[in-house]
């Protein structure tokens, strides 16, 4: 923090606000865990693409699906548009897999776990009961939720953990489980949506994550249940070198609800970090999802050393009329971000709204905002975003409205300050 | 980095057309534009700043034909006392303009300069579009300071008894004109230059402007009427301390309009408005392209660009405000509204700040909407009829920005045209 500390506060701000700043700057879960860990070989090609497919046992239309994105990847240049400038990244040079060794076998039970994977939780502060569940314990399911439900699925490196309360969950009817499991247990569902958000060849680092995510998140919410409990994935990156690339997919049917929350930590390393995922969300008739983030990846040192590149696309596609979705984030970490949660409102009377608070401090770079497509009629959509900038760090805001010839009697309201 | 392949055949069919003129003490700043030109190539679609203009017919070979456009009407800024010049696609023509010589003023032909190898042109031909081209590039710019046949050097030392009016005329359906001005105010000293006429069927202008401290200049344009001419135009200006600069642009018609104004503020106090109004029928297309640099403490600059848009026009604004580190005690404003008179037009607007200072006041908005059904009603049930209450609705709507016009008569000017343009196409 000393780049704050040397910084002249400026007249007018509170001494509250350069606490809360000072306060999000000094970075808590830098620690990392010494686990045993496996690893695909260093570098991205069709070999390693096929590697990830077969951990996670996929079906052949999966390793297709991805082996056609790693041949598009492969055409495509890096984008450069964005105000954030970091070292050329060298793909070649990361893990694009890894996972914990006693993640091999299921463990059966709590002594089977690696006590330093539970420990990584419990530092991380994820209550023991659901720490149990996380660690993979088959049983501890069983057990009684108490205090807030909050089902939770963990993504350590690139294998998930554990998915909570996935018992109570099916009990509504509501999927939620790791991506890989929704692969095997869900295709007709993971083939009908999965790339219809974010295509295949949408960018270069979404096309990236196509070929090589190896797990993430999945979430289905049949026709009119409204989700009983909270939804949320935890993201911890550990392994050094190592490039994180999740995936989610979330689909609210018809008249459903479901809130959503993603958090994220990583080590303090002395080497920069890639974390390249996708989110599509997938909006039917009268549903809504609301989507939060709090983005909390390594920042790097005051010195811009280290720290997590977080090249992040984020899209939610209202299909049904009178859908809504509502993006939430609070990004205070990452050396860089590069993120743009976006709606398409396809849908009549559908909403989207964005909601932002950009934390920047030391070297910190953030380019982010948010698109908002309007083609249905009766449209509207609303975007507040904050910056806040300290010490040498910079922030963007980036936005793009578009209202359609079709998207008569369509509202825009946009607001974005900057501190 | 190698030019893709596109751009660099593009650039090189465009450039086989091209000769460069006798350049006497502008060579050495034709050539290294030329260099420039040939290192970033000419505009394509892919490129972020040509993403909602297609740059196209800028840089074909030759020109598409344009129509001459012949009417009766007195034109533009006729009633003025005034101290013409007068080009005819593209080149200077002594018989029609005025003698040359004014008080407080002195002008060259750039054919002239040419000839000679000391002027004081040369200290600023080609120097601010160089400095333009950073950090967005200007290809076209570049090549007009390659390639430019004709044009005017415009020394101000005093304060001259009247404008000076640079007319464009355009006779030939297939002219391809490059002309490019520069004009020095010295410190103290104020001019108002006013600009009129379709020029060419495919015109490229630049003007570099450089105002000294204490310096004014006002710029007064009307893009002219014809309805299939194609231009590219760029104002490079730079401010000195306590300096003034007011732009303001007409544009009714033409197929395809780019006005680019870079402006860069680095005397401290110094003052930039840059504003425009246009209207649009049908196959129109029209692109403002500000960027506004504040590099001094305590400058105001203001960007007021208003668009009406029907049957199928096509409005674009891209506007931005860059506040240096130190800059403090900006003030910068920016406002981009289109009014859109049916379903079939469009406005597209990227207002861009970026700030690297922390005492400053930037604001900026952007609207984009039809005729306000409330104002229209209120209009009409005090027994104005629809069709004139609109066009009245259009005019206020336009006035904000014809209003940044200083001298009144000059805006009483402009605003009769928009008149006579809503009762012709309403």
């Amino acid at each position: 923090m000393a780049a704050l500390d040397q910084t002249q506060v400026k007249e007018g701000v509170d001494q509250e606000t350069v606490d809360a700043v000072r306060e999000v700057g000094t970075y808590k879960y830098g620690w990392d865990t010494d686990i045993e860990m496996e690893y695909a070989p260093k570098g991205v090609n069709p070999d390693i693409v096929k590697l990830i497919s077969e951990k996670n046992e996929e079906p052949e239309w999966m390793t297709e699906w991805r082996l056609k994105a790693f041949e598009r990847w492969t055409q495509m240049e890096e984008p450069k548009w964005a105000m954030v400038h970091y070292p050329e990244i060298d793909f070649q040079d990361q893990y694009y897999y890894a996972r914990p060794k006693s993640m091999e076998t299921k463990p059966k039970s709590l002594d089977e776990v690696d006590p330093k994977l539970l420990a990584t939780y419990e530092k991380l502060g994820i209550p023991l009961k659901e720490q149990m569940i996380l660690a993979g314990v088959d049983g501890a399911e069983d057990a009684p939720a108490e205090g807030r439900k909050v089902a939770v699925d963990a993504v350590f490196d690139s294998v998930s953990v554990g998915t909570t309360f996935q018992a109570e969950l099916k009990k509504a009817g509501v999927i939620f489980c790791s991506i890989s499991e929704a692969i095997k247990e869900h295709p007709e569902l993971v083939k009908k949506y999965l790339g219809s958000v974010v295509p295949v060849s949408d960018n270069f680092y979404a096309t990236l994550n196509s070929a090589v995510f190896s797990d993430g998140s999945f979430v289905y919410v049949p026709p009119g249940v409204r989700c009983p409990m909270e939804l949320s994935t935890y993201f911890r990156i550990n392994a050094e070198n190592t490039g994180q690339f999740e995936r989610t997919l979330i689909i609210a049917d018809k008249g459903s609800y479901v809130s959503y929350l993603e958090g994220c930590t990583a080590p303090q390393r002395d080497t920069a970090q890639l974390h390249a995922a996708v989110v599509e969300i997938i909006v039917e008739e009268d549903a809504e999802v609301k989507y939060s983030t709090v983005q909390n990846w390594f920042p790097g040192d005051e010195n811009g050393k280290g720290g997590i590149y977080n090249f992040v696309t984020k899209r939610a596609d209202c299909r049904g009329d009178r859908s809504k979705v509502m993006w939430t984030q609070v990004e205070t970490g990452s050396a860089v971000t590069w993120k743009y949660p976006s709606c398409i409102l396809r849908g009549d009377d559908s909403q989207g709204e964005f909601y932002s608070i950009a934390i920047t401090n030391n070297m910190q770079q953030a380019d982010t905002g948010t698109k908002m497509i309007h083609l249905g009629k009766n449209t509207k959509s609303r975007i507040v975003s904050k910056g806040i900038s300290a010490g040498k760090a910079q922030n963007t805001y980036r936005g793009l409205v578009s209202m359609h010839p079709k998207a008569k009697n369509s509202r825009n309201y946009t607001q974005c300050d900057s501190c | 980095m190698a030019l893709p392949d596109v751009k660099q055949s593009a650039t090189e069919a465009r450039l086989a057309t091209l000769r460069m003129p006798e350049a006497g003490c502008t060579r050495d700043a034709r050539e290294a534009a030329l260099a420039r030109l040939r290192a970033m190539g000419l505009p394509g679609r892919r490129d972020e700043y040509w993403k909602y203009t297609r740059p196209d017919t800028l840089i074909s070979p030759e020109p598409p034909t344009a129509e001459v456009f012949h009417t009766d009407e007195p034109m533009v800024f006729d009633g003025f006392d005034r101290l013409k010049i007068v080009f005819v696609d593209g080149v200077f023509s002594p018989e029609d303009s005025d003698d040359l010589t004014l008080e407080g003023v002195s002008i060259d032909r750039l054919e002239d300069i040419c000839c000679k190898d000391i002027h004081w042109a040369k200290q600023l031909y080609g120097v601010l579009e160089e400095r333009g081209q950073t950090p967005v590039q200007r290809p076209l710019a570049a090549l007009n300071t390659a390639f430019a046949q004709d044009g005017v050097a415009i020394h101000v030392t005093g304060k001259p008894s009247k404008p000076i009016s640079l007319i464009y005329r355009h006779e030939s359906e297939s002219s391809d004109a490059i002309l490019h001005h520069v004009i020095r105010v010295e410190s103290g000293a104020e001019v108002t230059i006013l600009e009129n006429g379709p020029a060419a069927a495919r015109f490229n202008k630049c003007i570099e402007i450089d105002i000294a401290d204490g310096g004014t200049l006002h710029h007064v344009r009307a893009q002219g009427r014809d309805h299939q001419r194609r231009a590219a135009t760029h104002m490079f200006t730079r401010l000195g301390k306590e300096s003034v600069y007011k732009s303001f642009t007409l544009t009714v018609n033409g197929v395809l309009t780019r006005n680019e104004q870079v402006v860069e503020l680095t005397g401290d106090d110094a003052v930039a408005h840059v504003a425009g109004a246009c209207v649009g029928d049908g196959d129109f297309h029209h692109d403002d392209t500000v960027f506004i640099t504040h590099d001094a403490v305590n400058c105001e600059s203001r960007q007021v660009f208003k668009k009406v848009l029907r049957n199928g026009a096509t409005g674009v604004f891209q506007g931005k405000i860059l506040v240096k580190a130190g800059a403090q005690k900006t003030d910068g404003y920016q406002i981009s509204q289109s009014l859109l008179l049916d379903d079939d037009s469009q406005f597209l607007a990227k207002p861009e700040l970026e700030i690297y200072a922390d005492d400053v006041a930037c604001s900026h908005g952007s609207t984009s909407g039809a005729i306000d059904e409330t104002a229209l009603f209120y209009l009409r049930s005090r027994g104005v009829p629809a069709k004139e209450a609109t066009n009245m609705l259009t005019l206020a709507f336009l006035a904000e920005a014809v209003e940044e016009i200083e001298d009144e008569a000059l805006a009483e000017d402009i605003v009769s045209r928009l008149e006579g343009w809503l009762a012709r196409h309403s």
